[in-house]
């Protein structure tokens, strides 16, 4: 595949001069996509706001009251050109979708609250958003984080949150939908919230505003955020919105009853939609939770989260978004399954998610032929939690590649256990000749301690593993550890030195090659509710930062390794961050509110995360409580401490976790239950859930040439 | 759409863009060129991407190149540019300082960093021409209509680069941000008309 056999005539596309006004202009942008541009002055020229505007946007004169779902763009498409990146406000993707208004009984605005690039490609909104708008009398539409220079000016200008869809404002939605798959993504909602003119607080809303709910991973802990959101979802969101657009959809036809309480109330009744409104919190002297406790007669005790079964039910995304701007990922991206029984300790995601639930090699490999048809992308991206496990990986990479043998697709599996990677993958992943990149987490550096996280990799596996890879051409590999996991010493980290310099060294012994490289990057360690590690307190950041010196400095001892090792780290201080928000309860609220109050923003991009910020609104904001930073972050917690999210039900026995906590200290390892007996974590009896794995022992079947030229015209979205 | 491919570690789709607009720039003449691996017919071929291609973003015309490259036959673009809020007649003495003048250094960000450059020997015609009747709504506000050709040149000279020039010459301040927008690419004739780029290409198709 190195070689092209023949280079067809070039053609040439034109946009003739025509009459009337412009519409688009096309321009260049980094990636030789031609993004859509309707704005109307050179970027290069700064204009400062103009006091007595007179370009026809009205925005001096005091706005009349809107139609409800009308569009703010004649008023947003003038501040375009005073922004960074203005590509990504105006919409227009393909795979976008927008619906009449009016002929909508149900409207969902979905949020992922980070910036377009980031945002765009998350699978959870792109699923979300196609099930409900595949509902004839539902409409949803996408809002994301738009950046501090276009806040400053929608704030100067009265421009509210908007859907990049239709650019509607966000208050006019019946339900305001915000995946976290991060903390780090709070001040961007209270952000969005505030832009839309919704109340901060929910307990100050009215019927006139969306019920804010929230999903995601972080919404397994929403107490942080209770005092902003009307709800929480726990769990797989394809099924919940549809039931909670049943609940709105009936509620309204109804005329809506009782007002946003009741409605609230048919949600909590559910018992799988949390509203932190019909719950009470008390706390004892010292700080720590007394109970939480439901303070209406017909709101369940325990919030449960949603699990859905059967992947091949649900093949979302069907018609992937495709983006216009740059985006972090640019691929058509799958999930393979669902779920996670390996058992690392610190993994939220693996405890969150349980049982794994397979998709079939059949619906993987129809999924991969419909999206990528439709969207044109490159690169297909098998996810999983870690996709090498799947039951069928092997054919199911053998059949992609071979399927797309002699096209520009390539493959790619985003989370590799070394365990579980072998040179038949290795191969089928560079079939087409291109590598994407690949990385391993052995997650920490000594056998100890991964005993401890119960991450059974042993050094000996790593080294094969990559060595395999180096075999097969890849030249550079990147290795994931953390640093600050309980029981730590120095010398557990310092151990990663000794791992990379045996990766090259083996590297280069196999390959006869200087020309490889690996990659070392750290990340914090952050504890999260639902895992064994909930109880564990956190190193701190001066720890932390002494131990990733005393690497660098391992790494570098030898000059010829470690030229070839590249190293690369966060800091302590952002996880110390991430840790408050992630174990914290609602008194963190406040420290939120305070620091978006003082320009917190985007706290997920180290150049505008402030540590400062943080620190100094945790210690004006939370003396009041008895409790300060430490006591949230570096404080262990003991057995019997009511935790947060204790009412928050994943599916797991808390005794389990505990027990589990307990094994972790003794270095005791647990293996998974897809391969040894049920070990009890408590969650498929307690969710009604089982395994679903294959082998299914299918195949899949070469494409059928593609018509004629191949050329293929994408049906146009409804409008 | 079977399109080719560069060669190389990482492949990238073979397209090229002739003096794109500027971002934040109105256009309706934007040209570029796609490699393919075969032939196909150009209609379809622009049938297919106008219908992946946002609304607003309308392919109108493809063609097979019959040889050439596209960059060679774009020497100049046409260019409007309004500004709400400035009065015609002063735009019109600006303008007459412009074109008066030998040179007009202005100064812009390139990627190499701050350049000063002549923006007026690119600059083939500079035309203030009558605003439409309500061009705004608001009939009380005056708007002025600068027309431009502008040869195609290193470092391009943009309508911003212009209106920095009219800054330089006249202290021309628009107080509301002017709309540009490119109504015309292509080659340009003695006479400082443009030439559809594509006029060639349409001539060699049919003899092929």
């Amino acid at each position: 595949m190195r070689r092209r056999t023949r280079v067809g005539k070039r053609y040439r596309v034109l946009a003739p001069g025509g009459a009337g006004r412009a519409v688009g202009a096309a321009r260049r942008s980094a990636d030789g996509r031609v993004p859509l541009g309707i704005m109307s002055v050179p970027s290069t020229t700064p204009h400062p706001a103009a006091a007595n505007s007179g370009d026809g946007s009205g925005s001096a004169r005091p706005t009349p009251r809107r139609d409800l779902g009308s569009s703010v763009w004649p008023r947003l498409e003038p501040l375009l050109p005073q922004v960074t990146k203005p590509i990504q406000y105006v919409g227009g993707e393909l795979g976008a979708v927008v619906k009449d208004w009016d002929a909508a009984a149900v409207r969902w605005a979905l949020m992922y609250p980070d910036a377009y690039e980031v945002g765009l490609p998350n699978q959870g909104v792109q699923i979300l958003y196609e099930v409900l708008n595949e509902l004839p009398d539902v409409l949803a539409e996408r809002t994301y984080a738009v950046w501090p220079d276009l806040e400053k000016l929608m704030r100067a200008r009265g421009v509210p949150q908007f859907t990049v869809d239709a650019h509607r404002s966000v208050r006019d939605f019946d339900v305001f939908g915000v995946s976290f798959s991060t903390e780090l993504g709070y001040t961007n909602l209270l952000t969005a919230i505030d832009l839309a003119g919704i109340p901060l607080l929910a307990a100050d809303r009215t019927d006139a505003d969306p019920v804010i709910v929230a999903g995601g991973h972080a919404a397994f802990n929403p107490e942080p955020i209770a005092d902003f959101v009307d709800a929480a979802v726990l769990g797989d969101g394809e099924e919940a919105v549809l039931e909670i657009t049943t609940i709105v959809r009936e509620w309204k036809a109804e005329g809506c009853p009782g007002g946003r309480d009741e409605l609230l109330l048919r949600l909590a009744r559910t018992e799988s939609v949390y509203v932190p409104r019909f719950y009470d919190v008390d706390y004892l002297p010292d700080g720590r939770i007394q109970r939480v406790v439901p303070n209406r007669a017909d709101v369940p005790f325990r919030v449960h989260k949603r699990t859905t079964m059967d992947l091949d039910a649900w093949p979302y995304p069907k018609k992937p978004l495709v983006p216009l701007a740059e985006t972090v990922h640019e691929r058509y991206a799958v999930e393979i399954f669902r779920g996670c029984t390996r058992g690392c300790r610190f993994c939220q995601a693996g405890m969150i998610t349980r049982p794994v639930r397979e998709r079939s090699i059949t619906t993987v490999g129809q999924m991969v032929q419909q999206g990528l048809e439709f969207s044109g992308f490159h690169e297909v991206g098998l996810l999983s939690l870690s996709s090498a496990d799947h039951s069928e990986i092997g054919d199911m990479c053998s059949g992609l590649a071979e399927q797309y043998a002699g096209t520009n697709v390539s493959l790619s599996l985003p989370s590799t256990r070394v365990d579980a990677f072998n040179i038949d993958l290795a191969q089928e992943l560079s079939r087409n000749g291109r590598r994407t990149g690949l990385t391993f987490a052995p997650e920490g550096g000594s056998e100890r301690i991964r005993k401890v996280i119960n991450k059974m990799v042993s050094k000996e596996d790593l080294i094969r593993t990559v060595v395999t890879a180096y075999s097969n051409g890849w030249r550079q590999v990147k290795l994931y550890f953390m640093c600050g996991l309980p029981t730590e010493t120095d010398a557990d980290v310092l151990e990663i030195a000794d791992m990379a310099h045996e990766v090259i060294r083996a590297g280069r012994a196999a390959t006869g090659s200087k020309d490889i490289r690996c990659t070392v990057s750290i990340g914090g360690f952050v504890p999260k509710p639902h895992t064994p590690f909930q109880w564990a307190s956190m190193t701190t950041p001066e720890v932390i930062d002494h131990r990733l010196r005393l690497l660098k400095q391992a790494i570098n001892a030898d000059r010829s390794l470690g030229r070839a090792i590249g190293f690369r780290y966060h800091d302590g201080e952002p996880s110390l961050i991430e840790g408050l928000l992630s174990r914290g309860d609602r008194r963190v609220g406040a420290v939120i509110r305070r620091v978006w109050e003082n320009g917190g923003r985007f706290d997920g991009w180290s150049e505008h995360f402030s540590y400062q910020r943080w620190v100094d609104a945790a210690a004006e904001v939370l003396p009041a409580f008895g409790v300060d930073l430490d006591w949230y972050t570096t404080r262990e917690r003991d057995e019997l401490e009511v935790l947060p999210w204790d009412h928050l039900d994943s599916g797991l026995d808390k005794d389990w976790l505990w027990q589990d906590w307990q094994d972790s200290l003794s270095e005791y390892e647990q293996d998974d239950c897809r391969w040894t007996p049920c070990f009890d974590c408590g969650v498929c009896p307690s969710m009604d859930t089982e395994i679903q794995i294959g082998p299914t022992g299918k195949k899949l079947l070469p494409l059928t040439p593609i018509n004629g030229a191949g050329l293929r015209i994408p049906a146009a979205s409804p409008q | 759409m079977p399109i080719a491919f560069s060669q190389g570690f990482t492949p990238h789709p073979k397209i090229s863009y002739a003096s794109a607009a500027p971002t934040g720039v109105a256009s309706e003449a934007e040209y570029l060129e796609i490699g393919l691996r075969e032939p196909v017919d150009p209609e379809q071929l622009r049938a297919a991407l106008d219908a992946a291609l946002s609304p607003g973003l309308d392919v109108l015309d493809a063609v097979v190149a019959a040889g050439g490259s596209l960059a060679d036959r774009i020497e100049a673009s046409y260019w409007r540019i309004e500004l709400p809020e400035v009065d015609p007649a002063v735009l019109k003495d600006a303008v007459a300082a412009f074109a008066a003048a030998e040179e007009v250094q202005v100064e812009r960000m390139t990627k190499q960093g701050r350049r000063t450059f002549d923006a007026r020997a690119a600059v083939v015609k500079i035309d203030v021409i009558p605003a439409p009747e309500t061009p705004f709504g608001a009939a009380a506000v005056p708007c002025a209509i600068l027309e431009l050709v502008v040869r195609q040149v290193t470092p391009s000279v943009r309508p911003d680069d212009v209106l920095s020039g009219l800054r330089a010459v006249a202290d021309l301040e628009p107080p509301v941000s002017p709309r540009v927008i490119r109504l015309a690419q292509g080659t340009l004739t003695a006479q400082g008309a443009i030439v559809d780029p594509l006029d060639a290409d349409r001539d060699g198709a049919a003899i092929v």
